[in-house]
């Protein structure tokens, strides 16, 4: 007889109990390189660079949560990352909030649309539900274009960094760096948290037998706008950061575009793997940098790319790492 | 002289149906249907293919809505009621072709069961390590259904008569006072139909079970009361000896099954 059955491998390399048990140990290890080298790294890359990815790498690990976690679609995320970013800036700049304060009242604004626009897109099943978060966010963008206080096509610019807690000089640019990583720490361990949570695993019912989910009495709908708004406000602790990085919140950061961008991420990434999406941001955002510099068509070129690995990796650069590690645990020691 | 309180059950249905209808596309897939399900008893609901059992018990459960006609649950109208909420008043149903959470363990299949009642389900910010305190009861109920060498198999992994088991545990997880299997031996060898049978028997021990099933010697072994439906009617209604004697309902039904 052959050896015992190979579990069913996940349509989308999500979440999987068993194995995922296996390679929690090298999960911590790989957290405890990363984040050392997060804390190094503006001492080899320059810093603003890095503070791009890291607001880039928490909004896709935001999105991820609701795609790769739910596996709801949504094609309006730009709506969260640039509202907050509007609003963090508005309030640093007008109203002199402290900047973290900024920035969870942006992220506060951020969950308020998500809560606005997941109540009416959460009824609808699949690439209706894309279509209707589309629709909701093009609605905000048009809001933010008419709003005196977004100044139209000139955005609000010269936003103030401030000082942390009234303590540090976030105009100093490593020590802005340093508060982007807490905060990017901060995001990213509550979308690890969330979806290793009691509500995590509920999540993952939902995902696996939607029916079965409800005939066990769970209101399905409100644990996936749960989630929604949890997503958009993390979504929102990125925007928000980027627009004290930056001290810009401009149209391009709600455009529709900001929304395809963040999934062309997550799945280069590898959707359904928690840290996926951040690579996948790392790996946009350098393009981005490189392309922009060489005269090539950015678009078309991150475009090629993305076709190229949706063909090769199905999975994304980490799903099909976790894949082929996974196969590996599962076959040697049985031979 | 003042009443004593009366055992309600005996006399009121617990769930009852009166006029249930419903068309699909014009179609008359379920018409006009009376039903009562009495507590305590097992009730079988049998007919050929595409008699419409599958559609009844998803109107029972509001899984579809009826194009017309009413269905009370223990005293309260369950008409217009949302699915979730009438699985949380204490209705629940399993599916014909079997649920489980695929990608998740027997265990974890059952603690998603019990997690709603322990208030578990929406906490976010814990880790789901708490779970475990759902470890206890879950291993009974994984035990009643004989799974217990399951325990660590994704659901998905098990044979098909071991998902149906894993489909009564999770179900039983509710503690529900009626329980809807619709075809829970279908498919199944001899073997696995003596377990689910004698398991539904003990299950159903106070409580109410609406069963669909094909197989007459189960439904006479096991059940208190029979519904025959047929093109989307009722054709016969009472105990099993009284339906397999109506002429009608062995020319529609069991006249070809009962050699
Ligand atoms: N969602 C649906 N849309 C259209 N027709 C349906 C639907 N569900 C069931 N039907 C039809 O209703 C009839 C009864 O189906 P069903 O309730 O599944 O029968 P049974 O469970 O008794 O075999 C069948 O003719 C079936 O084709
Ligand atoms: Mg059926």
């Amino acid at each position: 007889m052959s050896s015992a059955p190979i579990s069913n491998a996940p349509a989308a390399g999500i979440g999987l109990p068993r194995g995922q048990q296996r390679l929690t140990g090298l999960g911590s290890a790989v957290a405890t390189i990363a984040l050392l080298a997060l804390l190094a790294a503006p001492l080899a890359v320059y810093p603003v660079f890095l503070m791009k990815i890291l607001c880039f790498a928490l909004f896709a690990t935001a999105f991820n949560l609701l795609l790769g976690y739910v596996g709801l679609l949504s094609f309006g995320h730009a709506a969260f990352f640039g509202g907050a970013a509007y609003f963090t800036a508005h309030a640093a700049k007008v109203w002199g909030f402290e900047p973290l304060l900024a920035v969870l009242f942006g992220a506060a604004g951020a969950a308020a649309i998500g809560l606005v626009i997941g109540f009416l897109a959460i009824r609808r099943q699949g690439i209706y539900f894309a279509m209707v978060t589309l629709a909701l966010s093009q609605m905000v963008f048009f809001v933010f274009l008419q709003a005196p206080f977004t100044h139209g096509e000139d955005g609000i610019q010269n936003v103030p960094r401030g000082r942390l807690l009234g303590l540090f000089d976030l105009s100093d640019t490593l020590t802005m760096y340093y508060f982007v990583l807490a905060v990017f720490v901060f995001g990213f361990f509550a979308a690890w948290r969330i979806v290793h949570s009691p509500f995590g695993h509920v999540l993952q019912a939902i995902r696996e037998n939607e029916n079965r989910a409800v005939s066990l009495g769970y209101r399905v709908e409100r644990y996936k706008l749960g989630a929604f708004v949890m997503s958009a406000f993390i979504a929102g602790l990125a925007g928000g950061t980027k627009a004290l990085v930056f001290q810009i919140a401009t149209l391009t950061d709600v455009a529709w575009q900001m929304s395809g961008e963040v999934i062309l991420m997550t799945l280069l990434g590898g959707l359904g793997t928690i840290l996926g999406p951040s690579v996948g941001a790392g790996l946009v955002v350098t393009l981005q940098n490189y392309l922009a510099a060489s005269g090539l068509p950015v678009t078309v070129v991150i475009g090629v790319i993305f076709v190229l690995c949706v063909l090769v990796f199905r999975r994304g650069l980490v799903g099909e790492a976790i894949h082929l590690l996974r196969r590996r645990a599962q076959g040697l020691p049985r031979r | 002289m003042q009443a004593a309180p009366m055992p309600v059950a005996s006399t009121e249905p617990i769930l009852s149906a009166r006029g249930l209808t419903k068309e699909f596309f014009g179609f008359k897939a379920v018409n006009g249907v009376d039903l009562d399900v009495y507590s305590g008893t097992i009730h079988a609901l049998i007919g050929p293919n595409g008699a419409g059992k599958t559609t009844v018990f998803n109107l029972l459960t509001k899984f579809l809505s009826p194009t017309a006609g009413t269905i009370r649950f223990d005293g309260r109208d369950i008409t217009r009621t949302k699915p979730a909420d009438v699985a949380r008043l204490g209705l629940v149903r399993s599916f014909q072709i079997s649920a489980v959470f695929a990608q998740l363990t027997v265990l974890d299949n059952v603690r998603v069961a019990l997690q709603r009642q322990s208030g578990l389900a929406t906490q976010f910010w814990r880790s789901n390590a708490v779970l475990s305190r759902l470890d206890a009861r879950a291993a009974e109920l994984i035990e009643a259904v004989g799974l217990s060498s399951f325990s660590e198999t994704l659901a998905g992994d098990l044979p098909y008569g071991r998902k149906r088991a894993l489909e009564i545990a999770t179900t039983l997880a509710l503690d529900p006072p009626v329980m809807l299997f619709d075809e829970p031996m279908a498919g199944m060898g001899v073997e696995d139909i003596g377990r689910i049978s004698a398991l539904i028997r003990k299950v159903a021990a106070g409580r109410t079970v609406l069963m669909v099933e094909h197989n007459l010697n189960v439904v006479s072994d096991l059940c208190d009361r029979v519904t025959v439906l047929a093109r989307g009617e009722i054709l016969a209604d009472g105990d099993y000896a009284a339906v397999s004697a109506d002429p009608r309902v062995r020319e529609a039904y069991m006249g070809s099954e009962h050699a």
